[in-house]
């Protein structure tokens, strides 16, 4: 059997040096359940995230992935189990849900960019606001992530100057400058064009060889394969499969997994 | 080879076209007399019957108003002046002028209304206009209380008094904000109740009698005219923004209670007709009031006003608010901003932006609605007009006087519109 080569998206080489798992657990996810009103739509979830851990969550759509990722940061509630980041369960309580937010960034679909700020206000606006920087401090720290997504040079333009592939990594820059520590990308690069997906995923890499904790919902199964420690398939609500990379393409156990892969790589 | 067929498919260019001037037909005066005026047989017909019509209006207008005689002092001396030609009689204004735009303010003390007009501006101009220096708001902060001493008059210790009540409650928030948020709320909302409740009038009193200092005294029943129409017109404007932002967030609001107060409050105002509200005011209001207590009429109609205006401008508000995407909410969220600060920073901009042309349409609506108090009384610039034709001098005049109160309003009306379209173009990033 040949092993599947997915094209990573990125021409340059990977470093792997400093993507390390550590044992520190950074998200704890035991027996969770979601409901859209009557509709079952997380079932059962129970997942472990340690720290470094970089993990792509893929699925056929309406399968909930979006969902559980939204669950992490509370964007969603959910009505049973347990979900515990860094150390604190979210629940009803308000301090508690502001204080995951604040250690948790999202990058979503859509880049949700706030269209009336620059691109420099967009990225300054949390850290002053919320982590009380001073303003001088949080404008350097934002150049240093503009200049670290590559485009420092449109600081002073606005969201609706830039193009998607642009907007996505200020969306990216921005969550950075809140300096997390667990990073949630919601399908990010579904809403750009091919070229633009390229530049998008680079600076996704770049964060990953950094050692950022990643959960990426994504359908870039080159990226997946080229950086995820671990790949999690979902259908109707459920975690179906998980496992490393390489065996999740080339030896998928159920006959759910096999389908998807096989009308995502076209094999 | 300059031509292509279709049944050769291969084409290569080998020298490009130099850029020409268009055809003349489709430059200059013509094309645009063309595509402007007479681009099709309707659309000829429309521009001759519409200067047709313009023609009419001013044939009619312009003499009547060139032979306009200034400076009779009755209409019959007027009629006699203009000799049985038609022409206009604007000598009511400069005889009247001064009672139109103050009605009875007495004469000695037209200097205090302009200067509070004039410090208006002042007041006005850092909120218009943000590239002029933030620290100019204190001025606008305080203006409230500089306006109603100029205008009312009394004993300056009364505004200060009410003044120090919002500035108890700053105090009592800055204290307390370092305990509880909800607690330093609370706090902010009761010291200065208390102040007024109980200290404000002492204060008043012992500050008065060690030190009388103030302006003599104008009754409220001495105002009139276009004076009137901007106290209501500018204190409703500058009030029900706020209060109809409020509701509007209070109808989104998830609290079951909070929303239902909020949505019968919008939609029973907006339900009921003005001028019920102004009949309430006037007359109802007092059976309510413990009696003995002296509660203004031009504070009444204020109040009245504003809660009108609110309930349109929180409709106005959900407009906008609506008008935004879900992601601009699960944006702030993500970053880990609160209600209050994702409103104040992400929502309301956009959202009042969008509004825009609802805000400043309630604006003008309730500025010119204003007019309406003639009905319980009061004497604004169509009360004063009646009052004018009353004397035998200036019975039967009626086109100059409402022209000139007309022209009043729309000066103030044209620049709200302006000042919008221009705060359109500048809140503009959307670059499309």
């Amino acid at each position: 059997m040949t092993e599947i080569q997915l094209d990573p998206g990125i021409d340059r080489k990977i470093d792997t040096s400093a993507m390390k798992v550590t044992d520190e657990v950074a998200i704890q996810i035991t027996g969770m359940n979601k409901w859209y009103g009557s509709f079952h739509v997380l079932r059962d979830i129970n997942m472990t995230v340690n720290r470094g851990e970089r993990i792509v969550i893929c699925g056929p759509s309406g399968s909930g992935k979006s969902t559980l990722i939204r669950c992490i940061n509370r964007l969603e509630e959910h009505q049973a189990g347990q979900i515990i980041v860094d150390g604190t369960e979210l629940s009803g309580d308000l301090k508690n849900i502001d204080k995951v937010r604040s250690e948790v960034g999202m990058v979503f679909q859509h880049f949700n960019l706030f269209p009336h700020l620059t691109i420099l206000e967009n990225c300054t606006l949390a850290p002053i606001w919320v982590r009380k920087v001073p303003k001088r401090e949080a404008e350097e720290t934002a150049m240093h992530f503009l200049e670290k997504v590559k485009i420092p040079e449109q600081a002073n333009k606005f969201p609706g100057q830039l193009s998607g592939g642009q907007q996505q990594r200020v969306a990216i820059a921005r969550s950075l400058c809140m300096k997390p520590r667990i990073m949630l990308f919601d399908e990010p690069t579904s809403a750009l064009d091919p070229e633009m997906i390229k530049e998008v995923l680079d600076t996704m890499i770049a964060l990953a060889e950094e050692g950022m904790t990643m959960l990426c919902v994504t359908h870039e199964m080159g990226f997946a394969q080229a950086v995820a420690n671990r790949v999690i398939f979902m259908d109707q609500g459920q975690i179906v499969e998980q496992n490393e990379p390489r065996e999740f393409f080339n030896n998928p156990q159920s006959d759910r997994t096999k389908l998807f892969l096989s009308q995502i790589l076209g094999h | 080879m300059s031509d292509t067929h279709a049944q050769t498919v291969a084409y290569v260019r080998n020298e490009m076209l130099a850029p020409s001037d268009p055809p003349l037909r489709e430059a200059g005066a013509v094309k645009w007399l063309r595509e402007n005026l007479f681009s099709g047989a309707l659309n000829t017909i429309l521009t001759l019957a519409s200067l047709l019509v313009i023609w009419y209006a001013l044939a009619a207008i312009g003499p009547w108003l060139l032979n306009s005689v200034w400076s009779a002092g009755s209409l019959a001396e007027c009629r006699a002046i203009l000799d049985g030609t038609s022409g206009a009689c604007f000598s009511v204004i400069t005889d009247r002028w001064h009672q139109l735009l103050f009605g009875f303010y007495p004469p000695q003390h037209y200097w205090r209304p302009v200067l509070a007009l004039a410090l208006l501006f002042a007041a006005l101009a850092p909120v218009l206009f943000p590239a002029l220096p933030r620290k100019l708001m204190i001025f606008t902060a305080v203006y409230p209380f500089i306006g109603y001493h100029l205008l009312w008059g009394g004993s300056v210790w009364f505004p200060v008094s009410v003044a120090l009540g919002f500035v108890a409650g700053y105090l009592a928030y800055v204290l307390l904000a370092r305990v509880s948020t909800l607690i330093a709320v609370f706090g902010a909302i009761l010291a200065p109740v208390f102040w007024w409740a109980f200290a404000a009038g002492a204060f008043d009193q012992t500050m008065s009698s060690i030190l009388p200092l103030g302006l003599e005294f104008v009754r409220s029943d001495r105002f009139g005219g276009f004076l009137i129409s901007l106290i209501i017109g500018i204190s409703g404007i500058s009030l029900s923004l706020p209060i109809g932002i409020l509701l509007a967030l209070g109808r989104q609001s998830d609290m079951v209670f909070l929303k239902s107060v909020c949505v019968v409050v919008i939609e029973f105002i907006r339900g009921v007709p003005l001028i019920t509200l102004l009949f309430t005011a006037s007359l109802l209001l007092n059976y309510f009031l413990p009696p003995g207590t002296t509660f203004d009429l031009i504070l009444r109609v204020i109040i009245m006003v504003t809660l009108f205006a609110s309930a349109y401008m929180a409709e106005v508000i959900r407009g906008g608010l609506a008008a935004l995407p879900k992601g601009q909410y699960e944006a702030a969220d993500a970053l880990g901003l609160n209600y209050w600060k994702a409103q104040r920073l992400i929502i309301m901009p956009q959202a009042l932006k969008i509004s825009i042309p609802g805000i400043v349409n309630t604006f003008i609506g309730l500025f010119k609605d204003t007019t309406l108090v003639v009905f319980i009384g009061l004497l604004d610039p169509i009360g004063l007009s009646n009052a004018i034709r009353a004397d035998t001098n200036w019975n039967g005049i009626y086109w100059e006087l409402f022209i000139f109160i007309a022209a009043l309003f729309f000066i103030f009306c044209f620049g709200m519109s302006r000042y919008s379209m221009y705060l359109e173009r500048r809140l503009k990033t959307d670059h499309k």
